[in-house]
């Protein structure tokens, strides 16, 4: 079974998010990880790969700075990795999946997997698009898959409860937590890791020029959200202050 | 973090920061109040390789240098200071001695399983009169046959009681005195003869097993001896600077700890209509913690390249130690004193990490024994 698995780096999750002077977001010292819904989709590579056997191959796209989320990949299991260098920091979903779908579209696949969304933007569209481009099917927000040679049977968050779906192979999948718990690398792995294969390669090995992939989209404007407002105190007697506290959330906050 | 560390041990520290936040902080106070072995940590490190981090791949350790040891250390010591002994002693002077030491057989007998974290390492130096002066020590061990048939009490043993193999001193020479006639002996849990003794209530580290070890002509087999007769305090000396630069991990971790707690409490804590960091008695208070955490971990990672260098280390192990365990004591004293009456209560994790921290400053060669080293290599220099 080939296993590919899109993966993003994104800003930790307790990175404290500043503008720069230019009113862009501001990476440095940031610390970077794998985005954690990707961790889950790494998780359930390993998982079909113990079960099926075959290779899990993780794919993502940035500069050298990735090399540590892919190698964070190997070090769980993950048996090679692929970074594509877009040449330019000015991309968006298009681009993103555009070259993605390019970069795995000459790599042989049974199943692609990727977190359903990135934390970062949150724009829940490269996986999706990717499986548009390749043609094949796609099941998202994926918290369980059973693989077999040929089709997957995964279970999907609905709202309010759960879908088990059918789907023929290849086919794209977006994790979603909920059902299975990503490992952590071991010490071995992490020694490993280092020796497993890592390519780096641009855009014109994989046939693609920066016209073809030039962003559709274009971010004009940063802005922090605005400070939280301060909480409100309702004084008095219990009974009294109980009264007025409710008129507030039915007739001011309109939430009862 | 002001000091460069390569890929694989930022992944190293990323991968135990994550265990640690995830699983060993939310257990560290239970295990404390229940002096309970924190036998859930200790399974869940072995399947992670953490139980022989510096150890040789072909040992079934995780092969990786030393300063990779120290920083686990040092993370896990941040939320459970307990646990983060029980790596030190399993790895320091309970398995590197039979990696350095033993035959063949020996090694294949133990490594492996030590490094895997199926079995427990301990070291058994300590006697009633034999602390920081080791070559005072009274256990004896006569050959008879095939068998060191051995007599006499070890006290203070971490890992006591849980460890499946003690690096033993005894000596082997009834007639000779101080550090002649020292023999290393391994002893197995199962030894006829051997028993473990009075479990210690400790102060702190509660979750880490402290005991006496009692040989009552214990029957040890000839092949467990540790290289030859008479080499045993060779042997202890060999471990001990290592071990050091450990507990000076730990300390390190405990301050980090600490601080950690302190900080974010004084930039929450509103007195007099300002949080109380932005008071110049508090907020220099946690200025000189800030710095000498930074020193401490100079000073321990410093001790750890040089063994990863494989250079001499004597005097800087020791300043490592002594520095890094004093810091210990000192940041978090002050943490529960900037914590005020919140500080001393067990709802917050700094009472506990003040408990834990004193001890650093006694075990692996009190501070005072360190300053000795120090000055003694100040004297040959």
């Amino acid at each position: 079974m080939k296993i590919v698995v899109l993966m993003k780096q994104v800003f930790d999750t307790e990175a404290k998010i500043t503008l720069d002077g230019s009113g862009k977001i501001n990476k440095q010292g940031v610390s970077l990880v794998m985005n954690p819904y990707d961790e889950y989709a790494v998780e359930l590579g390993l998982r079909i790969k113990e079960k099926l056997k075959g290779e899990v191959t993780v794919v993502s796209l940035g500069g050298d700075e990735v090399q540590s989320a892919l190698r964070q990949a190997l070090a769980m299991g993950a048996d090679k990795a692929v970074l594509v260098d877009p040449g330019t920091e000015e991309i968006d979903e298009f681009t993103t999946a555009t070259i993605l779908a390019k970069a795995v579209g000459g790599m042989e696949y049974d199943i692609i997997l990727g977190g359903f969304k990135a934390i970062d933007d949150g724009s829940v569209q490269v996986c999706g698009r990717v499986a548009e481009i390749l043609g094949v099917p796609v099941v998202n927000v994926v918290t369980q898959a059973e693989v077999e040679e040929g089709k997957a049977v995964a279970t999907c968050d609905i709202d309010g409860g759960s879908a088990v779906i059918e789907v023929s192979l290849p086919a794209v999948l977006t994790a979603q937590k909920g059902g299975i718990e990503p490992r952590y690398p071991s010490m071995k792995g992490i020694m490993q890791a280092k020796k497993k294969p890592m390519q780096k390669i641009g855009l014109a090995e994989i046939g693609l020029d920066a016209a073809q992939v030039a962003p559709k989209v274009k971010a004009l404007n940063f802005f922090m959200p605005a400070a939280r407002a301060a909480g409100k105190t309702v004084p008095g007697e219990p009974a009294e202050a109980a009264r007025e506290l409710a008129r507030l959330l039915r007739e001011e906050a309109k939430v009862i | 973090m002001p000091i460069d560390l390569t890929e694989e041990q930022l992944m190293m520290r990323n991968l135990v920061r994550k265990l640690v936040n995830k699983e060993l902080a939310p257990r560290a106070a239970i295990y404390d109040q229940n002096h309970e072995f924190p036998w859930e940590n200790i399974r869940k490190m072995g399947e992670l390789g953490l139980m022989g981090i510096p150890i040789p791949e072909e040992w079934g350790g995780a092969g990786c240098d030393f300063l990779s040891y120290i920083i686990t250390i040092e993370e896990i010591s941040r939320a459970c200071a307990s646990t983060g002994v029980i790596l030190a002693v399993h790895t320091s002077v309970g398995t590197f001695p039979i990696l350095l030491f033993g035959t063949e057989e020996q090694k294949q007998k133990y490594v492996p399983k030590l490094a895997a974290g199926e079995y427990i390492g301990a070291f058994a130096l300590t006697e009633s009169n034999a602390g920081s002066d080791p070559g005072n020590l009274s256990t004896t061990a006569k050959l008879e046959g095939n068998h060191y048939i051995v007599n006499g009490t070890k006290i203070f043993i971490t890992n006591g009681g849980v460890a499946k193999v003690y690096v033993t001193f005894v000596r082997t020479d009834a007639d000779s005195k101080g550090y002649k006639g020292i023999t290393c002996l391994l002893v197995d849990k199962d030894t006829p003869g051997f028993s473990i003794g009075k479990k210690e209530e400790k102060m702190g580290l509660n979750a880490s097993q402290t005991t006496e070890l009692i040989f009552d002509n214990a029957r040890v087999p000839k092949e467990n001896l540790l290289g030859v007769e008479g080499d045993g305090f060779r042997i202890a000396m060999a471990l001990l600077d290592t071990g050091r630069i450990g507990i000076g991990a730990q300390g390190l971790g405990i301050a980090q700890g600490a601080f950690d707690v302190a900080l974010a409490y004084a930039k929450e804590r509103v007195m007099f209509g300002k949080p109380i960091i932005e008071h110049q008695a508090v907020g220099f208070m946690l200025a000189d913690m800030a710095t000498q955490i930074d020193a401490a971990r100079m000073l321990v990672y410093r001790a750890a390249r040089l063994k990863d260098k494989g250079l001499p280390l004597s005097k800087e192990a020791s300043m490592a130690k002594m520095y890094a365990t004093d810091t210990a004591m000192m940041v978090t004293t002050n943490a529960v004193q900037i914590l005020g009456g919140y500080g001393y209560c067990r709802e917050y994790p700094v009472e506990r990490m003040m408990r834990d921290a004193k001890i650093t400053q006694i075990y692996e060669g009190t501070n005072q024994i360190q300053r000795l080293v120090i000055a003694k290599n100040l004297i040959k220099e």
